[in-house]
């Protein structure tokens, strides 16, 4: 090692942790970059926001009532359900494809014999059982549901304080299947 | 005497305190008094700085990173120091069954008592000194080495291997940066021309020492910080506790008020480390004065020199933090090659320009 090199190592390692330090730096004179939002406050809009810094009201375009609601993604698995239309109305024939996928034992299946107005014998869903308390939102359920219905919303506020009320049946009261899925 | 105080300057303030219980009890007694109210207010002075510390080092650190820290516990989080501390004050102390009793219990002590002893000869303000000695420069160096014996003593008698690779590395780290801190300090010592530390503040009366001595001091200043970051074991330098290969280092095995001393043996390292730096480089209490600017320099009078002292401090403290926050932990080769190989021929270099400066008069 040479003094040349000695000396330019110096001066590189230097601008480097600069360069570090400069991040940091003006992250802490910009408090309002900070990306954490506060859980049970953003729940609602209309919350008074605790502000820390007056900076934060100034900052004009990412003003705090924006960054303060909390945003759930589409996409994100809280939790099953089965859609149902106005007419409440299902797409679940009861085959158990989602009862046979789950990993877990989440899912049971009670189906009933129906007999259909030309005299055959159908089979359809008298509960469709889902034990939340056991599931891990993996999604096979609803990938591998022949008819589209399973679905997930992004509902996530689950905590309840006796472990059987997470087993929930899934299927309306009186609902039946609609017309055309088989 | 009458009673006098004024926030500009304590030397009447203590002068009465010292005159009035030397009137009232026989000299041995008196001499006692002083020293358990000086103890005490050390104490007190000591506990509330740790809580502010640890307060703001999360504020600090949080903000950045993007983050709030802590805003829960009191508003802003203040309170949420006050909560940890009597988490820790109501734990329960675990006793190792193979590990060395008395050398496990003292071990804290020794941590904590090392930066009470360097903190006795730091001036926070006029007349605000606890203990003037001639080296005052070489007293703080020579106690604040020894806090590495408690963080040794720690880990070899916990008994436990992550203690015991901690405390080895802190007690190379220590014992390497020693040196550096040592020769930046020596530095300025040159340029003031004593060791005593009301004569260095005096001497920064018509410019601060890191403006009078240009270049070697800023040098000088950029060294002490590095190195005595790594003597106090904080991050990048963290290398006796790293968290992420040695759980906990050389306090693994601690817990409770045990485990609290080691943790405020840390920010009051700190403390002292950016105290040292704001009297000798930054002009400690002393208020930004330049020479000939008469008037600039009353105007700088009216802030009392103790908001001076701990705004420079705090400041330095600060920078601390930052760099705590920013880089990421070095190993322990890397640790060394930056003392051995860049901290310490540096810092001879610079001693020597230093010395040539104030020999030709080159200084402000």
């Amino acid at each position: 090692m040479n003094v040349v090199e000695y000396i330019s190592g110096i001066l590189k390692g230097v601008k480097s942790l600069l360069i570090g330090m400069k991040v940091t730096g003006s992250y802490f004179f910009r408090p309002w970059k900070i990306v954490t939002q506060q859980y049970p406050e953003n729940r609602k809009k209309d919350v008074k926001w605790f502000y820390f810094l007056p900076l934060w009201k100034a900052h004009g375009k990412d003003t705090p009532a924006e960054r303060k609601q909390i945003v759930m993604l589409e996409r994100f698995k809280g939790e099953l359900i089965m859609p149902h239309n106005e007419k409440n109305e299902h797409k679940c024939t009861g085959c158990g494809i989602c009862e046979m996928n789950c990993p877990n034992g989440t899912i049971e299946i009670i189906s009933i014999q129906l007999t259909t107005e030309d005299g055959k014998k159908k089979r359809a869903i008298d509960k469709h059982i889902y034990r939340m308390g056991m599931c891990t939102f993996c999604g096979l359920c609803v990938k591998t549901c022949p008819s589209d219905a399973l679905a997930f919303t992004n509902t996530f506020e689950h905590a309840v304080f006796n472990r059987t009320k997470l087993n929930k049946v899934l299927n309306k009261e009186g609902s039946t299947l609609m017309k055309g899925v088989e | 005497m009458a009673f006098s105080f004024s926030i500009y300057d304590f030397t009447s303030f203590t002068q009465w305190i010292d005159k009035s219980l030397y009137a009232a009890m026989p000299p041995f007694w008196a001499l006692i008094v002083e020293m358990v109210i000086i103890g005490i207010v050390f104490l007190g002075f000591y506990a509330l700085l740790g809580l502010f510390l640890v307060y703001a080092e999360r504020k600090i650190c949080a903000f950045m990173q993007c983050r709030v820290g802590p805003n829960r516990v009191g508003p802003f989080g203040f309170i949420q120091t006050i909560a940890d501390l009597i988490k820790l004050l109501l734990k329960e102390l675990i006793f190792i069954k193979n590990a060395d009793k008395i050398l496990f219990n003292v071990a804290p002590f020794i941590v904590i008592i090392v930066s009470f002893l360097a903190i006795a000869a730091i001036p926070f303000a006029k007349g605000l000194h606890a203990m003037d000695f001639n080296i005052g420069v070489f007293y703080i160096m020579a106690v604040s080495s020894m806090g590495v014996i408690g963080v040794l003593l720690a880990g070899w008698s916990s008994n436990n291997k992550y203690s015991l690779i901690g405390a080895m590395r802190s007690g190379a780290q220590i014992v390497s940066y020693e040196l550096s801190v040592g020769l930046s300090l020596i530095t300025i010592v040159v340029l003031a021309g004593s060791m005593q530390l009301s004569t260095i503040v005096e001497g920064q009366r018509d410019l601060w020492f890191i403006f009078k001595g240009h270049i070697p001091a800023i040098i000088a200043f950029i060294v002490f910080l590095i190195a005595s970051t790594a003597e106090t074991n904080r991050g990048p330098f963290d290398l006796a506790e790293a968290e992420s290969e040695l759980t906990a280092g050389f306090h693994t095995e601690y817990s409770g008020i045990r485990f609290a001393f080691f943790f405020l043996a840390e920010y009051m390292n700190m403390f002292l480390v950016a105290s040292i730096a704001a009297t000798v480089f930054w002009g400690g209490w002393m208020p930004l004065h330049i020479n000939g600017f008469t008037g600039f320099n009353h105007v700088m009078d009216f802030i009392p020199p103790i908001f001076w002292f701990f705004g420079k401090s705090f400041f330095i403290m600060w920078i601390m933090m930052w760099f705590k926050w920013t880089f990421p932990r070095l190993r322990i080769d890397q640790l060394l090659t930056l003392e051995w190989k860049y901290l310490l021929p540096i810092n001879l270099v610079n001693v020597l320009l230093m010395a040539l400066i104030v020999l030709m008069g080159w200084h402000f």
